[in-house]
């Protein structure tokens, strides 16, 4: 479903992803695991025709995200790291932007949005601007707008920062059902490695824009002679605290609890 | 179509909730309308031009629209730092539908700011030759919406910052207007000058809105006509062009 062969992505003489491949099957769970600064981000962004790459080739259901960009966009969802909510508009709203430019047909559209936003709790919210959100209830109607179509291939950014463990929880929850029913191929970034190894089927390790290890999390747990994701982890990637130069105060907490945990 | 009709309601819906900045934005039009139009008024009348109030109005409407449009444009800048940018950026929807609906809201918000300047002026004091005039003048509200939305559009495209925004804020958009005779007649000016006010495209509009609306008018009403469409074909596909290869 997707496919990678030696992609690079520079900026300026900063190599950002360094000649990476793999290969993700349709119907699987993804994760894509690294410390801050490691080229996740980037590496969905090649996905998802949002940069150009470099070098290297990109498949995405047997389609080049950068020749046939309107193509491929029709084939995958996605829930950025970032924000990329409108913020003068109401959370109803926002999933009604949403459902129209993905082709959601009215009745289902209206259907999943307030099934979507029952389940992230938002609902009763529904009207409000989301610039008097919280920031866990921006990222929550993130994610549940981001299940609002469903597409072949969903990319999840790091959907979990900032949220409580109860809505993490029905994340994961929905990520395993769309999963299971609709065969919809996840590709995932996480701090979390007990979440990585709890939802992923295979897990890739990338540090310094370079992928150090691939495999399912028993195998990179035997790989390494640890009883533990974490433990495999801190073994490939060492454990230096990475500072990332655009990184976000936010972000860097995320990393600081991971060690501590 | 419903890609197009729900990013050009939203424009729509930004606009019509945020209630202070818009009682805010009548401001500068009073205050060029009142303070310009009554304080130079005598010395304009004696020099043998006529009202000053009637001839500002239309420049006073023009120079709303031409904010109005170039800010809304230029807005992508803020949908990229909100954020909201992306989420249109991967949709499934052609990039030319995406920005022909944020163009298309802009445009439309320019005219209802258009719309209560001729309100205002319409209190001032100011008297349109004829009600038939109306219609046409909204056309030439369009045609500079259209114009200066493109460009914006264009601009919003390659900005990455707000610095940026300053420098285009203090070198282009303040000077379009200022060399554009909405503040005074194009007949009889120096060399210089006059090369540059004929290339200021906003010249036209506000050249068509006087044309219109006073019957005063110094390129005449087809070529101003003509000069719009042209330019605005220009800033539209420029735009869209820029905007279609954006990164994020
Ligand atoms: N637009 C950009 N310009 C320059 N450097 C960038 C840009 N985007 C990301 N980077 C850098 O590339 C590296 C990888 O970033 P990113 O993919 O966001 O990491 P991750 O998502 O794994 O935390 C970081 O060092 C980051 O600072
Ligand atoms: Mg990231």
């Amino acid at each position: 479903m997707i496919r990678v062969q030696s992609l690079v992505k520079k900026f300026g003489d900063f190599t950002a992803v360094q000649d990476i491949s793999f290969e993700v099957q349709q119907g699987e769970i993804f994760a894509f695991l690294g410390p801050n600064g490691a080229g996740k981000t980037t590496t969905i962004k090649m996905l998802t025709t949002l940069l150009k790459p470099t070098s290297g080739t990109v498949t995405l259901d047997g389609l080049d995200p950068q020749r046939e960009q309107h193509e491929a966009r029709r084939r995958f969802g996605i829930v950025f790291q970032d924000p990329s909510l409108e913020w003068e508009l109401t959370a109803a709203e926002n999933m009604e932007i949403h459902g129209v430019l993905y082709h959601v047909p009215r009745k289902l559209r209206h259907e999943r949005t307030e099934q979507l936003l029952k389940l992230f709790e938002l609902w009763e919210r529904r009207n409000e601007p989301v610039k008097r959100f919280s920031g866990g209830m921006k990222r929550r109607l993130e994610i549940a707008r981001g299940f609002l179509h469903t597409p072949k291939i969903l990319f999840l950014d790091e959907p979990t920062l900032g949220l409580d463990p109860q809505s993490r929880n029905q994340l994961w929850n929905h990520v395993r059902h769309v999963n299971e029913t609709e065969e919809v191929t996840v590709f995932l970034t996480t701090h979390y490695m007990d979440e990585a190894d709890r939802v992923a089927h295979r897990i890739a390790i990338i540090d310094h824009g370079k992928i150090v290890a691939q495999g399912t999390p028993a195998e990179l747990k035997e790989q390494t002679g640890t009883d533990s994701l974490e433990g495999a982890f801190l073994a490939l990637t060492g454990s230096s605290i990475r500072d990332e130069a655009a990184g976000s105060a936010d972000q860097m907490r995320q990393f600081v609890k991971m060690w501590r945990k | 179509m419903g890609a197009l009709y729900i990013l050009w309601l939203r424009e729509l819906k930004r606009y019509l909730r945020s209630h202070t900045q818009i009682v805010a934005s009548l401001g500068q039009p009073l205050l060029y309308l009142l303070a310009l139009g009554f304080g130079l008024g005598p010395v304009f009348q004696r020099s043998g031009n006529g009202s000053y109030l009637q001839f500002i109005a239309p420049g006073v409407i023009g120079m709303m629209v031409l904010f109005t449009s170039i800010f809304s444009g230029i807005g992508l800048l803020w949908d990229r730092q909100f954020g909201f940018l992306k989420e249109t950026l991967v949709a499934p929807v052609p990039r030319l539908t995406v920005v022909l609906g944020k163009t298309l809201g802009g445009v439309t918000v320019a005219l209802i700011q258009g719309t209560l300047v001729v309100i205002v002026t319409l209190i001032a004091g100011f008297r349109p030759g004829s009600v038939a005039a109306i219609p046409f003048a909204f056309a030439f509200m369009a045609l500079i919406a259209l114009v200066f939305a493109g460009l914006g559009t264009a601009i919003g495209s390659r900005l990455q910052d707000m610095q940026g925004f300053q420098l285009i804020m203090n070198f282009l958009v303040m000077p379009i207007f200022f060399l554009s005779g909405a503040l005074f007649p194009l007949d009889h000016l120096p060399k210089v000058l006059g090369a540059i006010t004929t290339a200021d495209p906003l010249s036209y509009g506000i050249d068509g809105l006087r044309g219109t609306l006073i019957g005063r008018s110094h390129f005449g009403l087809t070529i101003d006509l003509a000069v719009l469409v042209v330019i605005a074909v220009a800033t539209l596909t420029v735009g869209s062009y820029l905007f279609s290869k954006i990164e994020a």
